[in-house]
């Protein structure tokens, strides 16, 4: 199935879930990251839970602290 | 409107000239407050083109002293300003670039018993600060007061910044929720950061406050800037004010509560 993360295309395999997408994607820490699916951000707790499904649009949105 | 100087009409020129700008839009940065927390490396560039802006009063909050490994990016201080309180370096050249305006020192690190008061008086707000603690505790004070505010945060090569109007876009807390876990996420210190992207960030921040001054445009409500230097690219990411968000939600927050106070509640 296809899928969008970050504005790129990608193809994979099967149906997974939240957490198996940030193992796939080598997202060591998901604390340090917000997921956000068609627009909507997906609680933490239901990572686990949420299935990604064919021409989701997925956004990994990263913590910046820098500023001094 | 006020009536401005020959002096005035020729410093503002090219603003005058610009269309969503014009005279009356200068009038409005003229009659201006921001308060720009932090006068680090987004710091600096904001209070540089405020000031030469022309908005009427400027306050910085920094409770630090220009240090040598600052000089790389922070770009209101120079060398001859090593040991000196950053806020009175930035308001040294702010007021060389633009004598008109008022500069508001703050010489303090902003937290829960200082922060109300002092985004009170103005109109809008710049974070500046390196820190997450710092940037939800802003988050969270500019919601309380329904005060506007950029936020912004940089790191090696990149940056990403939004602009929040309280209880109308989403906050800062709708995106990221609470602050990561402590030492998760490199800071500058840590991983550093190339100089210049501090100014490609500071400029956006100025711009967005003058935006929302003037009233020129569509400021970055409800989405997320955030550019690669790498590759140049630069995104922006939709999104919605989170009806459950922990800050501006139905329940939202009734009080300002240091971030570290939080995190050692919870273990209690």
């Amino acid at each position: 199935m296809n899928i969008k993360i970050n504005g790129e295309n990608r193809e994979i395999e099967k149906e997974i879930t939240i957490t198996e997408l940030l193992v796939l994607e080598k997202v060591k820490m998901p604390e340090t990251v917000s997921v956000q699916v068609n627009d909507e951000f997906i609680d933490q707790d239901s990572y686990e839970n949420t299935k990604i499904k064919d021409g989701d649009d997925i956004n990994f949105l990263y913590f910046m602290g820098g500023g001094a | 409107m006020r009536d401005f100087s020959d002096e005035e009409l020729e410093r503002y020129s090219r603003h005058i000239i610009l269309e969503d700008v014009g005279i009356e839009g200068q009038d409005k940065i003229m009659d201006s407050k921001i308060l720009i927390i932090g006068a680090g490396g987004l710091g600096s560039p904001v209070a540089l083109y405020l000031a030469a802006a022309g908005v009427g009063e400027i306050g910085i909050v920094d409770g630090d002293v220009v240090d040598l490994s600052n000089l790389q990016r922070q770009v209101i201080h120079a060398t001859k300003d090593i040991g000196v309180p950053k806020c009175e370096s930035a308001r040294a050249k702010m007021i060389a670039i633009n004598p008109h305006i008022k500069v508001n020192t703050y010489k303090k690190f902003v937290d829960a018993s200082n922060l109300l008061e002092l985004v009170s008086g103005y109109d809008f707000i710049i974070d500046g600060t390196d820190n997450f603690s710092a940037k939800f505790l802003i988050n969270d004070a500019c919601v309380l007061a329904n005060k506007p505010y950029s936020h912004g945060g940089i790191l090696r090569f990149g940056g990403q910044t939004m602009t929040i109007k309280p209880n109308e876009s989403a906050c800062y807390a709708c995106v990221f929720d609470r602050p990561p876990p402590k030492d998760a996420v490199p800071t500058c210190s840590s991983a550093g950061i190339l100089g210049a992207i501090a100014g490609m960030l500071g400029t956006i921040q100025a711009t967005e406050a003058l935006k929302y001054i003037v009233g020129a445009g569509q400021p970055l409500y409800n989405s997320l800037l955030s550019f690669d230097a790498k590759t140049m690219n630069f995104r922006k990411i939709n999104f919605k004010k989170n009806p459950k968000c922990r800050v501006c939600g139905g329940e939202g927050i009734k009080e300002l509560k240091d971030y570290e106070a939080v995190v050692c509640e919870s273990k209690i």
